[in-house]
């Protein structure tokens, strides 16, 4: 997918003032947040099954390699094919190339950012195949021609009405026209839809939630069931899945997904929740002929030395989406690519460049809120910290920035004269304010006074009102 | 454990007062003296003194940011105990600066030395200084904000409610998402203002819901974002800092972005 982070400020500033999106994000705050903290509460030590989660992720990080080979054996052994990918172009061609090998005509698809990072839809469309989303927000935003917005509920942008609007467009050609349908008959209507897509796709494609390296299996979990039946039904599954979902035990693969439910959506599980190890066996009823697994790298053992390796531990929950302020208030597109919100400010620059992702580790009030929820403890805004020294280090800076600091730094390594300067300044200023208490606009200052007064200091700074004090307090004593 | 009861000598604090109440506030400064003499210290105030160096810290200035967490260091370097009235630059010194300085052994260690010395205010005068103080009377309806740096990277939460509960006349009122971040975010309100902007919105919503006629808080940069936004939108809400309402200081002093005749 093609990056348009460079535009965030923009984006930013028209999601600010769209208010069909403001409507639509008052839902992420509302149900998300709540759900979690719920279950969360109710689960005897959450704590410690975030530390179980996090200690999982790192040893499998450490020894990667090892349980990459085991899962590629396992999965060989399960009747399987796995295909390596070191780029998205990689990707692309394999899926591609499985496709036409199918004789494919009509693929469907499940959820898959995997898919998403490496533009398996543009690929697709090019070889001329009809694909069609079956996770009920990426089918709307699919009739809307739209990227996902958010990791687990890609459509989270859309009102109700949006829906109707498109499903009107797109199914009665504008015979409902404004009418506000009830969500369940949507949900029938769009189910209508895609169950002929279900039963005639020659390949179906997914992600996978995690893969497990002892048995070669993958988990799928999904709310709509939409996930099996496209895994189940074609001639061909082929499933896209980053290195990073690695986990080396069935047990592990339990703490993942409990983990996961409830830091994503605050589910204990979610409603399907279905593990595949390879193709239909001999005395199977069902399940597909082939099964393909794609992994991808795509710019991650570039992260397995330094400190991005923190980031590989992700499980692609979304809590720290979910109870960041900024998305909250700006939504997923605004971030420019695949990954919005706190984990997308990371990822992205990694993956798509410092140089073209400049507002990204910036735009972010380092308040922690992200880093408190997440499953995995990933420490987001040390990282994101640490891209802004990056940043820094390569130039990236605006040079406005790099001289207020050194000018800043400057004074502040020189107390006296700081001391000095400051109690002139604060002398003027809060002279200027003192009757009012405050400035509607003043020079210098106007990004903040844009939405905000300037509350005007007091009369003198504190360093030059204590050596007054105590000089006071030594005359009287 | 009243202050009649333990009169063993103190040590002497040291009072980092963060540039922002030095710059903006200094009756926080002179509340935050106030209440730690009561509780029985003597107060030191180092003249060398300027700012933890968060700013620099956050904009991936590293080089400056280490130059000031030295001086911070040695400045402070002979006190027992470092108070500061705020979560967010005491988060600094004793969140950051250890890894700030990881490369030196010797300053790291330092670094880390001094973390356990440093304090937030209300942590300190609940869990270290433990004394009741004197009693202050405020009548008012009053909500409380949760920093984000106090309250995720030190775990206040539970201090300055405790130390309000015993002002008399107070009422705490909890406002909706107490423990979303207000926009401040440092240099954050001036790059992005517009999304700034939104989150202060949100959270003088939710203080306007509440009712209450203060808001109070434990951080300068904080008050001066939700104080400047009040008074924008003519809010009729009062804001304070913690250390104000707990020394008696607030009745007498203008709230924050008032003047005498405001």
């Amino acid at each position: 997918m093609e990056s348009r982070a460079h535009l965030f400020k923009p984006a930013a500033r028209e999601a600010l003032h769209n208010p069909d999106l403001q409507q639509a994000l008052t839902r992420v705050q509302a149900g998300f947040v709540g759900k979690r903290r719920t279950l969360v509460n109710k689960f005897p030590d959450f704590e410690g099954l975030r530390d179980r989660g996090q200690a999982m992720k790192d040893h499998t990080l450490a020894h990667l390699d090892y349980y990459l080979e085991q899962f590629e054996a396992k999965v060989h052994e399960a009747g399987g094919h796995v295909h390596w990918a070191e780029t998205a172009e990689d990707a692309q061609r394999i899926v591609a190339d499985i496709c036409r090998q199918a004789d494919a005509r009509m693929v469907t698809k499940g959820k898959t950012m995997a898919g998403e990072e490496v533009g398996i839809n543009e690929a697709l469309d090019a070889a001329g195949l009809e694909t069609v989303e079956t996770d009920l927000g990426e089918y709307i935003i699919q009739l809307a021609k739209e990227p996902p917005s958010h990791i687990i509920a890609p459509a989270i942008h859309k009102t109700r009405q949006q829906i109707c609007d498109l499903f009107d467009e797109h199914h009665h050609q504008g015979t409902f026209k404004e009418k506000l349908r009830e969500v369940p008959d949507l949900v029938n209507e769009a189910r209508g839809i895609l169950r002929g897509k279900f039963l005639n796709a020659d390949v179906g494609i997914t992600g996978a939630n995690c893969l497990v390296a002892e048995t070669g299996s993958m988990f799928l979990v999904t709310n709509e069931g939409n996930g099996d039946l496209t895994h189940s039904l074609p001639r061909v599954h082929v499933a896209i899945a980053g290195i990073e979902k690695l986990v080396p035990t069935l047990d592990d693969a339990s703490t993942l997904i409990r983990l996961l439910a409830r830091s994503a959506t605050g589910q204990e599980m979610t409603a399907y929740t279905t593990m595949v190890t390879g193709p239909r066996r001999g005395d199977d009823t069902d399940g597909p002929e082939e099964f393909h697994i794609v992994l991808l790298d795509h710019g991650r053992t570039n992260m397995m030395s330094g400190r991005f390796r923190e980031m590989l531990r992700c499980i692609r929950c979304g809590a720290c989406m979910n109870h960041c302020p900024v998305y909250a208030s700006i939504g997923g597109h605004a971030y420019g690519w695949v990954y919005p919100g706190p984990m997308g400010s990371v990822l992205t620059p990694i993956f798509v460049g410092l140089d073209k992702t400049k507002d990204l580790p910036n735009a972010c009030t380092l308040n922690g809120r992200c880093q408190s929820v997440c499953p995995v403890r990933i420490p987001l805004p040390d990282l994101l910290r640490d891209l802004r020294e990056a940043q820094f280090d390569q130039h990236l800076t605006p040079g406005t920035t790099r001289h207020g600091l050194a000018v800043w730094a400057w004074f502040a390594r020189r107390p006296r004269v700081y001391n000095a300067l400051s109690r002139l300044g604060i002398g003027l200023l809060g002279r200027l304010g003192r009757r009012r208490g405050r400035f509607r606009r003043l020079p210098l200052a106007g990004a903040w006074t844009a939405g905000r007064d300037f509350p005007a200091p007091q009369r003198t700074t504190f360093q030059a009102a204590w050596r007054q004090h105590l000089s006071r307090r030594q005359t009287h004593e | 454990m009243s202050q009649a009861s333990s009169p063993a000598p103190r040590p002497t604090v040291a009072l980092f007062v963060t540039c922002l109440v030095d710059l903006f506030r200094p009756s926080v400064g002179f509340a935050t003296a106030q209440l730690l003499e009561q509780a029985g210290y003597s107060v030191d105030v180092p003249e060398a003194q300027t700012c933890c160096g968060q700013p620099a810290y956050n904009s991936g200035d590293r080089a400056h940011a280490k130059q000031i967490a030295k001086q911070v260091i040695a400045t402070f370097r002979e006190y027992a105990h470092v108070v500061v009235p705020s979560g967010s630059c005491a988060g600094t010194i004793t969140a950051h600066y250890p890894d700030l300085l990881r490369d030196e052994p010797d300053w790291a260690q330092a670094a880390r030395d001094l973390a356990d010395r440093t304090w937030e205010l209300t942590r300190f005068l609940v869990e270290v200084a433990q004394v009741d103080l004197p009693t202050v009377d405020h009548k008012t309806t009053t909500t409380y904000h949760d920093s984000c740096s106090g309250l995720r990277e030190l775990g206040i939460r539970s201090q300055p409610r405790q130390l309000l509960g015993r002002v008399n006349g107070l009422q705490l009122r909890e406002m909706a998402d107490t423990d979303v971040c207000c926009g401040f975010g440092g240099t954050f309100c001036v790059k992005y203002p517009d999304i700034s902007e939104r989150l202060v919105s949100n959270k003088v919503d939710n203080i306007a819901a509440t009712g209450a006629d203060m808001v109070v808080a434990g951080d300068l940069g904080c008050l001066f974002n939700i104080a400047g936004r009040l008074h924008r939108l003519e809010k009729p809400v009062r804001a304070y800092h913690v250390a104000e309402i707990l020394a008696g200081t607030a009745r007498s002093e203008p709230a924050i972005g008032e003047g005498d005749r405001s």
